[in-house]
């Protein structure tokens, strides 16, 4: 069988990977909510599982931290199958859920009192911990407050504290920006690159691409229950191909004129954009593009705008998942993006 | 943040499982925090404050005359009646909280820690206990201002309590059961009356048995909260541990022994 093969190989629980999942799959009724995902994460790393909504994100992270029985597949973590050891599982992991995982009624400190009792602190011990974690997440003027009168950062904050009262070495992050300002959400992913810094492991699903960019050292796309691509974001945006080099001209009558040379001195092909005046190529080597502009000047092409659009995540995700890219929407970034510049 | 590095996974010691002393502590832990739950929101301990007072009242007046002759010769035996049928009334709700409570996503986290599984779940009841109590304290309260005296005195009058609360405990375990397989706390509540009701009523706790039709007898005595009332009569009016306590007892330990296991798998089970 082929879980046999997989423990001969490795008899002693690795401990290069955080997390080893192969095949998960997990059925709600007739809808195949995840479908066969492998994921291997390095430990030490940042890993983000990308997709949109449904997805199967949840599904996945319900199932590698032992809150979901997988239909089919395994998991390891850190070389512990989550199904038959799923008790020493725990004690390697914290979880935040999507949701705040903590007691409403409750104020802050007897949150992480409780949460500090359970994982088997003395009553001091649990009280300085909790007292040190509230200091480090801005909490302590807020200790006392029942989270009633919470806001989402502060809830979220204190679920994240909650999730690090043992110093798990691989945290799971579900969503753990959505619904928080861009302020709260820069607060967040720093807090997360201090806790790889300190040696954890932190999985985190994000629907944003930006963020997937920002903090993870690999992504996983995930899209209807599988992974459809991945890598590192560069890799990812390399997939998809060079940036390209968007130009408009003052005389539109010229674009012909325009495209010959840029043409000529890129030797690659160019395209016009429908509602004219916009001249797109694809930039291999921006050295070139000095020669480009000199050839410009001295045809007497002026100039009304240029810029570089790299590839981004987004085109990246919408290529690889296939839901049909929006051209408008794809026109009114372009354009959002030049009137920056 | 934390400038402090983690224990790498390889110096760390895993256990298992749970040990009996470490469920133990987690519960008592779970049980702290339905206490402070209890105490943050004491709204809702108006059940088992306002129905011993009002039930006491009400049935002692309505059946006194017709059953007993007069009110305070009927006092003996409604009140460990009310009391047995107020205080297992209450246990419905540690399953329609534990519902509730296992919506909410802190339930996630509980299920997401290495503690015991039976901890959430036992906590709950543990915490529970302070209902009955509060039920238990003011019907006989209530007796005691309508006149109530009970010969076996103050000792054997807190060993009935202390038993009616064993009991109650032992069979919230059952409702505890509906919380955890339910869709909604509202169904749990439903299902639990539909329980409840025929088996208070259907038992000694009003009327005397031989009263009822013959089937009827059949069943309110074999019924186990007759059994529980005349438990509690007995201590109460006489002192006496009889063999009713004995079996009411052995039921109580009964249920949890079926019920706790089932509740926790089911509990286990559930995504």
């Amino acid at each position: 069988m082929k879980i046999d093969d997989h423990r001969k190989k490795k008899n002693k629980p690795s401990n290069d990977w955080a997390i080893e999942a192969h095949g998960l799959m997990k059925q709600f009724g007739k809808h195949r909510a995840v479908d066969g995902v492998d994921l291997n994460v390095p430990a030490g790393s940042i890993y983000g599982v990308l997709g949109p909504n449904g997805a199967g994100k949840t599904t996945t992270i319900r199932m590698l931290s032992t809150l979901l029985r997988p239909d089919a597949g395994t998991a390891r973590i850190f070389g512990h199958d989550v199904s038959n050891e799923s008790h020493r599982v725990r004690q390697l992991i914290g979880v935040t859920g999507q949701y705040a995982s903590v007691d409403e009624t409750l104020s802050a400190t007897e949150n992480l009192m409780i949460f500090s009792r359970l994982l088997g602190l003395s009553r001091a011990d649990a009280r300085r911990k909790s007292a040190e974690l509230l200091q480090a997440f801005g909490l302590t003027e807020a200790a006392k407050r029942p989270l009633k009168h919470f806001s989402g950062g502060m809830r979220r904050r204190l679920d994240l504290a909650a999730s690090l009262i043992a110093q798990p070495p691989l945290i799971f992050l579900d969503e753990p920006t959505t619904g928080l300002d861009p302020r709260t959400r820069n607060q967040m992913w720093a807090t997360i690159r201090n806790l790889v810094d300190s040696g954890s492991t932190v999985l985190l699903t994000t629907q944003y691409l930006q963020e997937a960019d920002e903090l993870a050292d690999r992504i996983a796309v995930i899209d209807q229950g599988r992974v459809v691509a991945e890598g590192t974001a560069n890799e990812l945006k390399a997939s998809i191909g060079r940036s390209s080099l968007q130009i408009r001209i003052q005389d539109p009558t010229k674009t012909e004129q325009a495209r010959g040379i840029i043409e000529q001195a890129l030797t690659v092909a160019s395209a016009v954009s429908p509602e004219g005046g916009k001249i797109t190529a694809p930039l291999a080597d921006a050295d070139r593009v000095t020669d480009l502009l000199i050839a410009l000047r001295a045809a007497d092409v002026h100039l009304a705008e240029l810029s570089v659009q790299k590839p981004t995540l987004d085109e990246v995700f919408l290529t690889i998942t296939g839901h049909g890219v929006n051209e408008n929407k794809a026109k009114n970034k372009q354009k959002l993006g030049a009137a920056n510049r | 943040m934390k400038t402090t590095t983690i224990q790498p996974v390889a110096d760390r010691h895993l256990r298992r499982n749970t040990s009996f002393t470490q469920s133990l502590a987690n519960s008592v832990t779970m049980a702290y925090r339905g206490l402070l739950k209890i105490k943050r929101t004491p709204e809702q301990l108006f059940d088992v404050t306002l129905q011993p007072i009002i039930f006491t009242l009400m049935f002692t007046y309505i059946f006194g005359g017709a059953i007993s002759g007069n009110v305070t010769r009927y006092l003996p035996v409604i009140i460990p009646g009310i009391l047995v049928q107020t205080v297992i009334t209450t246990s419905i709700v540690t399953g329609v909280q534990l519902r509730e409570d296992m919506d909410k996503g802190v339930f996630d986290r509980f299920k997401s820690l290495p503690i015991a599984r039976i901890a959430p779940l036992a906590g709950a009841l543990l915490a529970d206990t302070v209902r009955y109590t509060i039920a238990t304290i003011l019907t006989f309260s209530m007796g005691y201002l309508m006149g109530y005296r009970p010969d076996g005195g103050l000792t054997d009058v807190v060993l009935a309590g202390l038993l009616v609360i064993v009991c109650s405990w032992s069979i919230s375990w059952i409702f505890a059961f509906f919380g955890v397989i339910a869709r909604t706390a509202s169904s749990v509540q439903g299902i639990s009356m539909l329980v409840l009701f025929p088996l208070t009523f259907l038992s000694n706790a009003f009327v005397p048995v031989n009263t009822l039709p013959d089937w009827l007898q059949w069943f309110a005595k074999i019924n186990p909260v007759s059994h529980l009332i005349t438990a509690v009569r007995h201590l109460t009016n006489s002192g006496a541990f009889g063999w009713d306590f004995t079996v009411t007892l052995i039921g109580a330990a009964v249920i949890v022994v079926v019920f706790a296991p089932l509740t926790v798998r089911a509990y286990m089970h559930r995504t």
